[in-house]
């Protein structure tokens, strides 16, 4: 298992190798300027060209990219082309809404979501069954955008329960914290939940009509024992495959809900950046994305191993 | 299936009661935890601005931003105020009879954020390195013999030749301003942001807490020391009410309006044209238009290249276009717009309808004529459509369809607004990349003069504008303007220049208008402005 890991840790490089060789090209193969974002609108085109020097945009790409790359592997991010703020810092700034944006929906979803599943598979073609998978389809179907609006109309404007908007460290108070991620939590919970309870609920049908099911039943053990200790167990796989997928989506940026609830998160980061050509932030962002994808499918793979015996990694 | 058609047992139920039971109590959990929420502080104004603050250097960029940011820290010799009267700011100054020499003595009291006194050789530095950026400011860098320092607290500017417009260019109200830095920071290179906030302005930066994209907060500056005149447009005492003024980010305008109703932030700069209905009908919210001069939308074409490097083919599409047309798409409510001729800005000192003939409504007839005379063979005219800008992507659909009545083709580009900016710099024909026209809109003191608006700037592909007219009458227009001591000369050159511009069709003013603040009625002494100022402000309790 471990010469697994570290073989797996190994492949990652050559990955996070190509995909800095393939986002710094298509960055410079893109249209655009950022000497011409920092000079602003009145700009002379000898102004440009001299901000463009200054910023080292004028260099051969192969030149930038060593650059960029030597400075990389020393743990320099680099710093910001337009605001001259280290990108390490940017990023680090980002990170805690994010991840707890991803945290508390994610776990959210999971206490939601798996129940919801086992109890539709469990009670297939009856009412309740049509309701989760109705609830599914809205969560699937209603733009996170209209949600968020809906509930910042209803808690934060007509109930003040919670703020509209913005973002506070939990080291500032569980309290502030708690009331400014609460909405975001629920409106992107509700697609998490759609996904999370077909995926269980598909993946406990299946099981539930494999044979060793039916002996547990035909040993007299309780519907519950056999749903949690024999079912729910086996189809643990591809739900926290989803899972794991999910939350890497989550960590690598979800604009939407972090436009309309002004969370200072990841996926703004990337959105302005990318808007600016703000070519170092894009490049590390990216770069981050990938090694979270990286590392939430090798928590996957682990995962495996301990939700089902039969697997073995050599 | 055996399993489905049971029913529902004890420990199963309860495993749904669980599940609804771990929502309901995080739910109550969470509300509950709101009541233990800092209180909001009283003296902390919040405020959304049009943009994010990025570069913080006001010299190095146009950014209007970067200005407001400028405002805030640093602080201008002389200034405008709402009379456009020029008014002493952190000096007086006295003119020799010759007009050659303008002594400027520095008011007591100027200090750096950093403790350390205003000297002349701040001042000398920090126009030095204007000059260099700003058009207006290397117009002034030519006039100037020498800036010498005459004890701690006169600055003396030596001319070579009479220039009218000494005290108008330092007290120049929007991008690029003047700005008084310390020595030290005004030696950075004009092409690299300095690397310190430190003014003398009325309030402090804070740096640590500076997330671009997210937040700028400034704190009261408490060592400053107010001019006793009341406060008028950038002139007057900069009173300074509040403690902290945070500028926050907000990428939705949907969330701008409820954190404005809902007393999260207190002012919001720009909320767009269909939301404003909301917030006039809210008696808790005042808007009101700050920035009188407006600002202008206009259309630039390339003259480097067919088919506008024809002047009839150039005055074919001024005849074609219309301002009512571009207003009613970009604007729609007839109170925020104005069809304007002038290209320095209606209900200025300069404000003329001089050459405007065919400046503001269609004349599509006229436009064929010309075409015709000219010859015109078809050539697409490339125009380049920034469609994530809300107040730029109108304009091009609107002269498209106009152009095409008159008989032009058109080849409608869409794109985004930063890989516009990149390709507007490129000289090159639209098959390698070029262009022919595009359109963008100016704050009405960056146009309201033959000086600052670049788009009447004829110095041709090497020192010229985005566009390139290569007319040297205008540039001899321009200097005689500048040269002028009298301000009736100063209007007759200007009213030449714009004939001029119109007749070469340097560019399409294609109107005016203007874009109110919303915010809270707590707030009183909201100022108006070139730029939006947060000295003057009192909060409510």
């Amino acid at each position: 298992m471990l010469g697994y890991i570290v073989q797996r840790i190994l492949a990652a490089i050559p990955v996070m190798g190509f995909v800095a060789l393939f986002v710094f090209l298509l960055l410079r193969l893109t249209p655009g300027d950022p000497a011409a974002i920092i000079a602003g609108d009145a700009a002379t085109p000898a102004q440009l060209a001299a901000i463009r020097e200054r910023l080292g945009l004028t260099d051969p790409i192969h030149v930038q990219f060593i650059n960029w790359i030597t400075d990389l592997l020393r743990g320099d991010f680099g710093v910001s082309i337009i605001s001259g703020t280290p990108v390490i810092n940017m990023i680090g700034s980002r990170l805690e809404p994010t991840i707890s944006l991803a945290l508390t929906t994610i776990t959210l979803s999971i206490i939601i979501a798996v129940p919801l599943g086992v109890i539709a598979a469990w009670k297939q073609g009856t009412i309740i069954d049509r309701l989760v998978m109705a609830i599914s389809v809205v969560g699937f179907s209603v733009p996170i955008f209209v949600i968020g609006y809906v509930m910042i109309q209803i808690f934060a404007m007509q109930l003040g329960w919670f703020p509209v908007q913005g973002f506070r460290s939990i080291t500032e108070g569980l309290g502030p914290f708690a009331q400014r991620i609460f909405l975001p939590t629920i409106s992107l919970t509700l697609l998490y939940i759609a996904l999370i309870a077909r995926i269980t609920r598909t993946s406990m049908l299946e099981i539930l009509n494999e044979d060793y099911v039916r002996t547990a039943h035909a040993k007299g053990l309780t519907d519950t024992r056999v749903l949690m200790r024999h079912a729910l167990r086996n189809c643990a796989v591809p739900i926290v495959t989803v899972i794991g997928i999910g939350f890497a989506l989550i960590i690598s940026g979800v604009v939407v809900t972090e436009s309309v609830f002004n969370l200072p998160g990841i996926g703004r980061l990337t959105v302005d950046a990318v808007l600016a050509r703000d070519y170092p932030v894009i490049q590390a962002v990216i770069l981050l994305a990938s090694l979270v994808y990286v590392v939430v499918n090798l928590l996957i793979d682990i995962a495996y191993v301990f939700l089902d015996p039969r697997i073995r990694y050599q | 299936m055996r399993i489905s058609s049971s029913s529902p047992g004890k420990s199963s139920l309860g495993l749904l009661r669980r599940s609804l039971l771990s929502m309901t109590a995080l739910g109550v959990a969470t509300i509950g935890l709101g009541a233990l929420a800092q209180p909001v502080e009283a003296q902390t104004l919040r405020a959304v601005k049009h943009s994010d603050l990025r570069v913080l250097d006001p010299i190095i960029t146009t950014a209007y931003m970067s200005r407001n940011h400028g405002y805030m820290v640093f602080d201008t010799l002389v200034a405008l105020d709402a009379n456009f009267e020029i008014q002493p700011q952190m000096a007086d100054w006295e003119i020799s009879d010759d007009g050659m020499t303008y002594r400027f003595t520095l008011r007591e009291g100027l200090m750096f954020h950093d403790g350390e006194p205003v000297r002349p050789a701040d001042v000398i530095a920090s126009i030095r390195r204007w000059g260099e950026r700003d058009g207006m400011g290397q117009v002034l860098m030519t006039y100037i013999d020498s800036m010498e320092g005459d004890g701690d607290d006169v600055v003396v500017i030596n001319l070579s030749q009479p220039y009218g417009l000494v005290l108008d260019s330092l007290a120049k109200p929007s991008s690029n301003v003047p700005f008084i830095m310390p020595e030290r920071l005004a030696e950075t290179p004009s092409t690299e942001a300095i690397p310190e906030q430190i003014g003398s302005g009325p309030f402090r930066f804070v740096q640590d807490e500076f997330q671009p994209g997210v937040q700028a907060v400034y704190l009261k500056n408490e060592d400053y020391v107010p001019r006793d005149e009341p406060s008028s447009w950038a002139a007057g005492g900069k009173v300074v009410n509040v403690d902290r003024v945070e500028w926050v980010t907000m990428a939705d305008d949907q969330t701008a309006l409820s954190a404005l109703m809902a007393g999260e932030i207190d002012y919001w700069e720009q909320p767009p044209a269909d939301l404003l209905p909301i917030l006039e009908g809210n008696p808790e919210m005042e808007v009101r238009n700050l920035n009188e001069l407006g600002y202008q939308t206009i259309g630039r074409m390339n003259f480097l290249h067919p088919p506008f490097d024809n002047k009839l083919i150039r005055q074919a599409a001024l005849a074609a276009l219309n301002q009512q047309d571009v207003l009613d798409a970009m604007i729609g409510n007839p109170d925020l717009y104005n069809v304007c001729a002038s290209m320095f800005i209606c209900g200025t000192p300069l404000e003329s309808d001089a050459g405007a003939e065919f400046g503001t409504e269609s004349h599509l007839d006229r436009a064929r004529e010309l075409l015709e005379e000219a010859g015109y063979d078809g050539t697409p005219v490339v125009i380049m459509h920034p469609t994530d800008v809300v107040t730029l992507r109108t304009q091009p659909v609107v002269a498209t369809q106009l152009l095409r009545d008159a008989g032009f083709e058109v080849d409608l580009q869409a794109t985004d607004w930063q890989t516009l900016v990149g390709r507007r710099a490129s000289q090159a024909p639209t098959d390698e990349g070029g262009w022919n026209m595009f359109f963008t809109n100016w704050v009405g003191a960056d146009v309201f003069n033959p000086l600052v608006n670049n788009m009447v700037n004829g110095r041709g592909a090497e020192g010229g504008w985005f566009g390139w007219p290569d007319i040297p009458r205008a540039e001899e227009l321009r200097t005689a303007y500048a040269e002028a001591t009298d301000p009736e000369q100063q209007v007759a050159y200007a009213r030449e220049l714009q004939e001029l511009a119109y007749d070469e069709v340097m560019y399409v003013p294609l109107g005016e208008y203007i874009v109110p603040s919303a915010w809270s009625t707590n707030l009183d002494g909201v100022l108006d402005g070139p730029a939006p100022f947060f000295w003057n402000i009192t909060k409510a309790e």
